[in-house]
């Protein structure tokens, strides 16, 4: 077991840390859980006694290796099927950065988990068998990566060792992902070839792989630059709750809650209120560590205004000259998550950044064939796991910008009004 | 643009108070499990940060099995007394005394599971439909798979494998009559992030954190204090050892370490080359490889 001498921890470098979410896509073979068990073991994330349990249940079950999948499988359904049915969620931090992985499933009964999984990821790591090369899965992978705007993308190469840590393979496999990949928008691709059971470049370089120059792919974890990949461009500001004392002390005090989702707000900023387009002009931001001199996502602030004008959860501030969309008619990407397929025509409650509406689909223009990219526009049922273009109208206008240029306010759900779940996520187009 | 970066703890906390008004906003009647612990003290000052200058929009509530560290609720009274909060208390000995729940037989019985009773009959009586708790999904493997805004259905029962997916940050708190959420705004915080936290906010904590000198039994390699709750086993003896709690729960199930760390910074030294997780020390994980899903799935915490 692990007896290495421990490491002080510099608490002030640990608070100046930052925070890389990434995905994990590819299935029990391509090796996803022993790089995510390496991944966790080496940052020493995995603790003795969760390993001594998963050393003792795979002994209990005859395997002659320690499972680490058996960390990831949280459920007693999953570790029982030996398969992973849900995101799980997993935590590590080296002294540069903090991480937390959203593991998911691979299979293609579980995009819905990929695309959930993705929808707060910065990264996206995809595992590709060295032996099998770009398959059907891979191209999945890549394309909800894509369609969810994960700017970056570490193209895994991983089972190297079983071709001889060949630097042709790799290279093969180099040009026919980005034959594919042309065809998607993702704008930062990098590929490492790794062993993630020998651990060759996977957190120390590889010695049997002299001839790649790259980083390992923790170093690349570790440095990957995510600063400018949030809208700090489109002021957007949905009011989530508004704050109201009515004490002694703050008796004329209204506040306005919320998240910035994009841009920068500023004491003085002119602002308007929509959907009313009342204007006035920012007075303070308020938190409880006192007043700030600016505002950015995704901070959680409180705003207060010059003059009082009406304002309530769902309305959004913005400046004048920088405003989003405004219409009642929307089309969407649209993935469907639930077992009930999308009734075309149907009413479905949406709910986008603070508000909730109700909308009803007007059409369904294609479902898409996640394994080829083709578009598929003779059968337009949309079932789970599914990927379509819908038109829908709502019955309030929505505030939006496309998807592409803000995730947060271009992302809606749309949920069941019976049920109450939540079977669609979408992508304002 | 390297100005516009936050910190991970800063990101976390937005996160956390954008969670918690979000609940403030979408349910009637919320309420915050408190029980005096680091991870509910962190949840406290999280909830004033939220809706500051005014007061937080929910009570506090607390379950108490009985079977407390005294000075576990000593500090819950002063802290509740300094913030002027309203804290409810239902007792696991009244769900007994009604008949609704029954001790465990044994020689260290635990009331961990007779919670989940008397917290469901108090959901119901004071018609709470959202339940603010600070797990954190670091803390145990079925916690890893649960939701900020996790579903119970009327019997208050967690169904894992049909959870609604989370995405972006969009959170779906419909419900029918009579189903509630338990929601967890520190989900995405581990033990180290707490711990920094309480550091950096300068967050007082009970005093059974840091060293202090106690009488325990050792049994099945967990370190469990002296109490009336626990009775010897043959061959078992008291002895005086120099500990601390890691997590504060119930005193029969609660291990101690040995550890001389008296202030904050030696707790995260300690946190932080700490080869066993924090519920290691807790003997209701460890009945079975799926103890803590199955209380869960009952409507444990």
């Amino acid at each position: 077991m692990n007896t290495e001498i421990e490491e002080k921890i510099d608490s002030q470098k640990y608070l100046e840390m930052d925070l890389l979410r990434f995905t994990t896509a590819g299935s029990v073979d391509d090796g996803k859980s022993t790089l995510i068990g390496r991944l966790l073991y080496d940052s020493k994330a995995i603790f003795e006694d969760q390993m001594d349990a998963i050393e003792e249940v795979s002994n209990r079950k005859g395997k002659g290796y320690v499972d680490l999948s058996l960390l990831t499988d949280g459920l007693r359904a999953e570790r029982e099927q030996g398969i992973t049915i849900d995101v799980a969620y997993r935590y590590f931090a080296t002294p540069k950065r903090k991480f937390i992985i959203s593991d998911t499933p691979g299979h293609i009964q579980y995009t819905r988990n990929m695309v959930t999984g993705a929808s707060t990821a910065n990264l996206a790591i995809i595992l590709v068998d060295a032996r099998k090369g770009v398959i059907e899965q891979t191209c999945r992978h890549s394309f909800i990566a894509s369609l969810l705007q994960i700017k970056h993308v570490i193209v895994c190469i991983n089972k190297m060792d079983l071709v001889d840590f060949k630097q042709e393979v790799f290279e093969k496999i180099q040009q026919d992902y980005k034959d594919f990949a042309s065809k998607l928008s993702i704008p930062d691709i990098r590929f490492i070839p790794i062993s993630a059971l020998l651990g060759d470049n996977v957190v120390d370089r590889s010695e049997n792989m002299t001839w790649y120059e790259g980083s390992t792919l923790l170093h690349t974890l570790e440095n990957v630059n995510i600063s400018s990949d949030q809208n700090f461009v489109d002021a957007r500001f949905p009011v989530q709750y508004v704050i109201r004392p009515q004490s002694d002390e703050f008796h004329d005090f209204r506040g306005y809650a919320g998240r910035i989702e994009g841009g920068v707000f500023k004491p003085g900023d002119e602002v308007i209120a929509l959907p009313s387009g009342f204007s006035s002009k920012i007075k303070t931001i308020e938190t409880i560590d006192g007043q700030l001199a600016e505002a950015f996502p995704p901070m959680s602030v409180t705003i207060t205004l010059e003059t009082e004008i009406d304002i309530s959860r769902g309305d959004m501030l913005v400046k004048a000259n920088n405003q989003p969309q405004n219409s009642q008619d929307v089309e969407l990407m649209i993935c469907w998550l639930n077992e009930k397929k999308l009734v075309p025509n149907g009413k479905y409650v949406i709910r986008h950044t603070t508000k909730e509406a109700r909308c009803i689909v007007k059409e369904v223009r294609y479902k898409m064939n996640i394994n080829t990219l083709h578009r598929v526009e003779d059968d337009t049922t949309i079932g789970l796991n599914d990927i379509g273009r819908i038109l829908i109208r709502t019955t309030a206008p929505l505030f939006y910008d496309s998807y592409t240029k803000n995730r947060f306010t271009g992302s809606v759900i749309l949920i069941d009004e019976f049920t109450n779940e939540t079977v669609g996520a979408g992508m304002i187009i | 643009m390297a100005s516009y970066n936050l910190t991970h703890l800063k990101q976390l906390e937005a996160e956390a108070i954008f969670i918690m008004r979000e609940v403030a906003a979408q349910f009637e009647k919320p309420v915050l499990l408190f029980s005096g612990g680091k991870d509910s003290i962190v949840m406290v000052r999280l909830a004033q940060k939220a809706f500051s200058p005014a007061k937080f929009p929910f009570p506090l509530m607390h379950i108490d099995t009985g079977h407390n560290f005294v000075e576990a609720i000593d500090f819950r009274d002063d802290m509740v007394a300094k913030l002027g909060a309203n804290l409810i208390v239902r007792y696991v000995q009244d769900s007994i005394d009604k008949g609704r729940a029954q001790d465990e037989k044994g020689p260290n019985p635990s009331r961990n599971g007779l919670q989940t009773i008397t917290l469901l009959d108090a959901i119901e009586e004071f018609k709470f439909d959202a339940a603010f708790g600070g797990a954190r999904r670091d803390e145990e493997k079925a916690r890893a798979k649960e939701r900020f805004f996790s579903h119970r259905d009327e019997f208050g029962q967690w169904d894992p494998k049909n959870q609604r997916p989370e995405l972006w940050n969009l959170f779906n708190g419909r419900k029918n009559p009579g189903e509630h959420f338990r929601v967890f705004p520190l989900s995405n915080w581990t033990e180290m992030d707490v711990w920094q936290y309480i550091a950096s906010e300068k967050l007082d904590i009970p005093n059974i954190y840091f060293t202090h000198k106690r009488e325990i039994v050792v049994r099945d390699g967990a370190l469990l204090a002296k109490s009336d709750f626990i009775t010897l086993l043959n061959g078992e003896k008291y002895e005086e050892r120099i500990v601390r709690f890691r997590t504060v729960g119930d005193m029969t199930c609660t291990g101690a370490v040995e550890s001389t760390a008296d202030n904050l910074d030696d707790i995260i030294q300690e946190v932080a080359s700490a080869r066993q997780t924090e519920r290691g020390t807790r003997a209701d994980d460890k009945r079975s490889e799926a103890a803590m899903e199955d209380r869960k799935k009952q409507g444990y915490f």
